[in-house]
């Protein structure tokens, strides 16, 4: 590790003749970090040696490069915001950032980027921080490989782990976000990929978005978030291949779509979820090969959305596979696996013969009374459904899967 | 030995046992005699705890049986119908029978041997004839000795050479000084083996005394003689009193 | 009171029934998991087993068995033994052989394909339920001297415990859903075995469901530990009550 350092050291010296390299800390050249960022000239590398430092808010204006060795420790004292950035070309690498201060009217934040472009947020780590990392009307950004961890127990005493406002074209990459108020919280960000994300235990959302359309979500994973995922007000969302799972609760939803268009979900794994998906005012959106598996709700589709299609998705171990508050079938449903069909394939072509009815009678019982989920399993209800799969009288007769499949989809092949 | 005091027992409305009060003491073999459903197997049930009296109290060498259960080593019982577990034989039923009372070590199996009852050990209980299992009931009851024996309805159903053995063992069993109780309808036997008769009639002791005392009363020979002249003398001064 | 217990063990071997009921279990079981590979879904096709078959097969099997071996009964009350002794000696040996068919019937097959924890909940409640049922049926076997009729009530308790009770249940949940009944529904909910048994497998299989429903109450207590510690010993209430109530009325019975 020492080598390496002082290999990197001497490559930055090499440089030296176009950039400078400043070393901050208890042996190099400056002391404290202001110092330096004042002394510096736009394009120089700031290599912050580790240690401590109790700066209050530190404002950057240049375009600077500023590395941490051995993650040296920038502490906001809880009372101020750390870095603000107002500058382009910026790189953070390498730091710690404890203890922002909580303020209701700001959003004070670990690292604050206004107005810029192509900054790089790179291997940070963040602790006890209001805001984490917060981005407005900036773009062409990468934040990477950071890790964000706080531990609030209200709302109103935390900020959001990554927060962007009206930003675009913005790389989000491997990140781990826990406890923080949403994991990642988008509004007006636009083509944008998030990727490989880890967002646990936040206590809302633990990805939220508003009008931040045309971004692509892959290989994210969201679990045990006070609500879970929560997407409104949007066209052009992609999300393939991310994760939702146990998030439970009242009102706790693997993923809420609330007003979402033309979007596609693909390839996603929603396990042990109080509700899979939410759906509401929501149309023109793609569901394939996605898997539902143990949740309490796979899918709760409102009478509101319309035009959406769900096929080649693999249902098992759900409590309830489909609910629906309406009788109204705008939405497709088709050649989905369902562990619960139970008919036969006379022509051996691995599609169901008779269709399959995913709405249970007993599911729009408890819709009605919802402490009647108590009763679910039990002889009674069983000889209710079944009667009710006969003959069908209250559920939607139409909502059926056509081309129901015998064997569920290797969806990991694809993936 | 056994003393029953003021014994009632109803089933529902009926009536079973009517203020039963006897006394039944070592040495002497007593004569259970009365109509069907005077009541002689209810209150032999009632001395072996099966049925539980209404009210009043059975003491068994004055310890009273209520909520007890050792005194039934004292006792040989054999029923009027034996109930055995069908799919059991009767060497596994000897057998578990010694098993439950493991103080006893000596036993008596003259029957067993009389009956020829071990050569039948492998037979299963319901593969058996009424008289077979009477035999089996009856070696049970003297197997392991006991100082009173209660014997409802011995030799009904058994063939007349059984009949001889059983009665032969009874009488030694008496001259051995034990308390013996024989309920029958068969007046000739109760002759020979018992030396005082309870008379029940509708739950009610109609008579308890010795049989030469009851014979000289009636002065009749027969103890079915001297029972019918009894009846009779009742039942004259029953249609008097009334 | 173990020769009791050997005897009338030996006895019920004897009758066949509990190895055709080991028998049709361990097929069934084994069926189960030949047509499906996920233990998980094995487990829910199985509860319906546990808490309907088991519950019938255990009360009516008894109260015949009850009535078979009266002249046993008969027999040992002539014979130096406590009453209470010979009560729960064939108490004992009738459980005990039928949660051992149980046991080996689908724990077997179950282990064979690596138990979850699910699936021994689900063991549990069966063992749980066999001995809760038994005591059922005890108590139908002292209640009348008639064989027909003590079948009757045995079978008037499972259909009670599994379908009249959850219906009014049902109707209860409807008429009050206004007002927050979460502590009495519950308790109605301890006051059947078979629901209690259902609920404690709900926690397993239908955490999610259950967790959201709304009800702080419910999340509470299905969260912590303290739910499957109160069910079970409810659950435990379920077999001694009424097996004591049958043992006292045995105790002053007329045989």
């Amino acid at each position: 590790m020492r080598l390496l350092t002082i290999f990197t050291f001497l490559t930055f010296c090499c440089f030296a003749a176009y950039c400078n390299t400043i070393t901050v800390g208890r042996t190099g050249q400056v002391k404290n970090l202001k110092q330096a960022i004042a002394l510096a000239n736009p394009g120089d590398t700031l290599l912050i040696e580790s240690g401590r430092y109790l700066e209050g808010n530190i404002i950057i204006e240049k375009s600077l490069t500023i590395i941490g060795e051995n993650f040296p420790v920038l502490d906001g004292d809880n009372k101020y915001e750390i870095f603000t950035i107002h500058a382009n070309d910026v790189t953070i690498k390498g730091l710690k950032f404890i203890n922002t201060g909580v303020a209701s009217i700001n959003d004070l934040a670990a690292i604050k980027v206004l107005d810029s472009k192509r900054l790089r947020i790179i291997n940070n780590r963040f602790e006890n921080t209001f805001f984490g990392i917060h981005f407005s009307n900036s773009s062409q950004s990468w934040i990477e490989d950071n890790q964000l961890e706080s531990d609030a127990e209200a709302e109103h005493q935390i900020g959001n782990g990554i927060h962007l406002w009206k930003c675009n074209h913005i790389t989000i990459n491997n990140n781990t976000i826990k406890g923080h108020r949403d994991g990642i919280y988008f509004e007006f960000v636009t083509n944008s990929l998030i990727t490989k994300n880890f967002s646990e235990g936040n206590i809302r959302y633990g990805l939220h978005f508003m009008f931040s359309h045309n971004n692509e979500y892959r290989e994210n994973t969201f679990s045990k978030n006070g609500a879970g995922v929560a997407v409104m007000y949007t066209t052009g969302v992609k999300m393939i291949n991310n994760t939702f799972k146990h998030n439970w609760g009242s009102s706790s939803y693997g993923l809420l779509l609330k007003d979402i268009r033309d979007s596609e979900v693909r390839n996603n794994h929603f396990v042990g979820n109080s509700v899979g998906i939410f759906m509401e005012g929501s149309s023109r959106i793609q569901f394939t090969e996605n898997e539902f598996k143990q949740n309490g709700y796979a899918i709760r589709l409102q009478a509101s959305c319309d035009d959406n299609t769900f096929s080649k998705n693999n249902f098992s171990a759900n409590t309830f596979d489909l609910a629906t508050n309406g009788t109204l079938v705008l939405n497709k449903v088709e050649g989905n696996y369902w562990d619960k069909y139970e008919g036969y394939d006379l022509n051996k072509d691995l599609i169901g013969d008779v269709p399959f009815h995913p709405v249970s009678l007993y599911s729009m019982v408890v819709e009605q009374m919802p402490s009647a989920v108590l009763l679910w399993r039990s002889f009674l209800v069983l000889l209710m459904d079944k009667a009710e799969k006969a003959i069908p009288a209250i559920t939607p007769e139409n909502l059926k899967d056509n081309s129901p499949l015998m064997k569920p989809y290797d969806l990991n092949k694809r993936s | 030995m056994i003393s029953i005091k003021e014994v009632n027992k109803t089933f529902g409305k009926l009536m079973v046992l009517n203020n039963v009060s006897i006394d039944l003491c070592k040495g002497k073999s007593y004569a259970l005699v009365g109509p069907n459903g005077s009541g002689k197997t209810t209150l032999i049930k009632s001395i072996l705890g099966m049925v539980i009296p209404s009210t009043g109290d059975i003491l068994f060498d004055n310890v009273s049986i209520k909520n007890d259960w050792k005194y039934r080593e004292k006792i040989g019982y054999m029923p009027q119908i034996g109930h055995y577990p069908e799919n059991m034989t009767i060497g596994q039923i000897i057998d578990m029978m010694k098993n439950i009372r493991k103080n006893v070590s000596e036993f008596d199996e003259q029957l067993i041997d009389e009956f020829k009852l071990f050569k039948m050990y492998d037979k299963r209980m319901h593969t058996l004839s009424g008289g077979t299992r009477q035999k089996v009931s009856a070696a049970l009851a003297f197997l392991f000795n006991p100082p009173a024996l209660i014997l409802d309805e011995p030799t009904a159903g058994l063939d007349p050479v059984s009949v001889e053995l059983l009665k032969a063992k009874i009488l030694v069993e008496k001259e051995n000084g034990k308390l013996i109780i024989v309920s029958s309808h068969i007046l000739s036997d109760l002759d020979e083996l018992t030396t005082d008769m309870v008379y029940l009639f509708e739950g009610k002791v109609h008579f308890n005394n010795s049989i030469t005392s009851l014979k000289e009363e009636t002065s009749e020979q027969k103890l079915g003689k001297a029972i019918a002249t009894m009846i009779g003398q009742k039942e004259l001064i029953e249609s008097i009193n009334k | 009171m173990n020769r009791i217990i050997k005897y009338v063990f030996y006895d019920m071997l004897r009758t066949r029934f509990i190895v055709l009921y080991t028998a049709l279990l361990f097929v069934s079981t084994f069926a189960m998991f030949q047509i499906d590979s996920d233990a998980d879904k094995v487990v829910m096709s199985l509860l319906n087993i546990v808490l309907m078959v088991i519950p019938l097969i255990s009360i009516v099997f008894t109260t015949i068995h009850f009535y078979n071996s009266y002249e046993f009964i008969e027999l040992m009350l002539a014979q130096p033994i406590d009453r209470k002794v010979i009560f729960i000696g064939e108490y004992l040996a009738v459980v005990s052989s039928l949660c051992i068919a149980f046991l080996i019937g689908c724990g077997i097959p179950i282990f064979l394909h690596g138990a979850s924890f699910t699936a021994l909940t689900l063991l549990f409640c069966g063992v749980i339920l066999t001995m809760g049922f038994v005591s059922l049926a005890f108590l139908a076997s002292v209640l009348t001297r008639d064989k027909a009729k003590a079948i009757g009530i045995a079978l008037l308790f499972w259909f009670y415990f599994s379908l009249i009770y959850d219906g009014f249940l049902l109707w209860f949940v409807y008429a009050f859903s206004d007002y927050p009944l979460e502590k009495i529904t519950l308790t109605l909910i301890a006051l059947n075995p078979v629901d209690l048994a259902r609920v404690i497998m709900l926690l397993q299989l239908d955490i999610s469901a259950l967790m959201g429903y709304t009800g702080a109450f419910y999340k509470d207590f299905f969260g912590s530990s303290l739910g499957v510690v109160l069910s079970t010993v409810v659950l435990c209430l379920w077999i001694i009550i009424p097996f004591s109530i049958s043992l006292r009325i045995f105790s002053k019975k007329d045989l």
